[in-house]
């Protein structure tokens, strides 16, 4: 990491452990010579995404607390078709969708796409804290989502990935 | 082991009857979502009518020809819910609305039974009214809003 910003180690380290501290990184220690037992070194201090959510706003915002309350006056009225119809209308619209690289557009908007087999599988739901409140409501209009920005050539399914989104997607044989 | 089971109960009143084209769609993925339920891991027990395959034909309200109801059993609160949101029956639940109207008051409940228990329409009708009445709470609750089973010693 180090070498890739054109610093020195120590200095990588100093920003990293920041990064810890500010509750952004989590730690652990692994060898990750793969050796064991006496003389196979200090195990190396790993560096990866910490859990939770952090998102930052100057001035301040809290659009997720709007979210919050507009979802639940959605799901009260009932309204899930509504909402997967503008839903799919949006991600029809979106200029990415007519792009064609569409692993490319679901990585810009994070989802984290990664290949599992022939299916192309989300490891991040951009909504996941409305997802876990109202699932049925929301994993509902991710899905009409992703079927607005997925081309003719795609088919997005509702299959839930462990910690991760709820739509993977394969693309349609006879493209 | 705790010697409890996670007994829950959700109702739903169809927008048309079952043998409506309206509820075609509903009606055709009942045996494959309802063996999707028994083989997922936690799965203890679900309601049956008299054909025997599933619960549409029970009536929970004989005044109401299309309010339909659906009861099982499970081994935790978290089998359950893996069921219900992360597997194809998210698929089947994200389409709730083209087959069933919206209910004003409450139309499920979770509640805790000792092992070996089959709750019947009544009970679990029962236990709707408790969330209804006083909200979620021990004796009923939510999935929004979940108690602990309970206690060994406190087993009766």
């Amino acid at each position: 990491m180090a070498e890739a910003v054109g610093i020195s180690r120590s200095l990588a380290a100093f920003h990293l452990d920041k990064l810890v501290e500010a509750g952004l990184l989590a730690v652990s220690f692994r060898r990750l010579s793969g050796r064991t037992g006496p003389g196979a070194g200090r195990p190396a201090k790993v560096y990866r995404r910490a859990e939770g959510e952090h998102a930052v706003s100057v001035p301040p915002r809290s659009y997720d607390a709007a979210g919050r309350l507009l979802a639940e006056a959605v799901e009260n009225a009932g309204l899930d078709r509504e909402l997967q119809a503008a839903a799919q209308a949006a991600g029809a619209a979106h200029p990415d969708a007519a792009a064609g690289d569409l692993v490319e557009v679901l990585r810009a908007r994070g989802y984290q796409p990664f290949w599992d087999g022939e299916t192309l599988r989300l490891h991040n739901c951009p909504f996941r804290a409305l997802a876990e409140e109202f699932p049925a409501l929301i994993c509902g209009m991710n899905l009409a989502l992703l079927k607005g920005l997925a081309l003719e050539q795609w088919s997005p399914t509702m299959d839930p990935c462990p910690g991760g989104c709820c739509v993977a997607l394969s693309k349609n044989k006879d493209h | 082991m705790t010697g409890f089971h996670l007994a829950q109960v959700n109702i739903g009143r169809i927008l048309a009857p079952l043998d409506s084209p309206e509820l075609a769609d509903f009606v055709a993925q009942l045996p494959e979502i309802n063996a999707l339920a028994e083989r997922s891991p936690g799965f203890v027990w679900r309601m049956v009518d008299d054909e025997g395959e599933d619960a549409t034909g029970a009536r929970p309200d004989e005044s109401d020809d299309l309010l339909l109801i659906n009861c099982s059993v499970w081994e935790s609160v978290e089998a359950l819910r893996n069921f219900t949101y992360r597997t194809d029956h998210l698929r089947v639940l994200s389409r709730r609305r083209e087959w069933f109207q919206r209910l004003a008051e409450a139309y499920q409940a979770l509640w805790w039974i000792p092992a070996g228990h089959r709750p019947s329409i009544a009970e679990a009708m029962e236990r709707v009214a408790l969330v209804r009445e006083h909200g979620p709470g021990p004796t009923a609750f939510t999935f929004r809003d979940t108690y602990p089973a309970p206690a060994r010693s406190a087993q009766v």
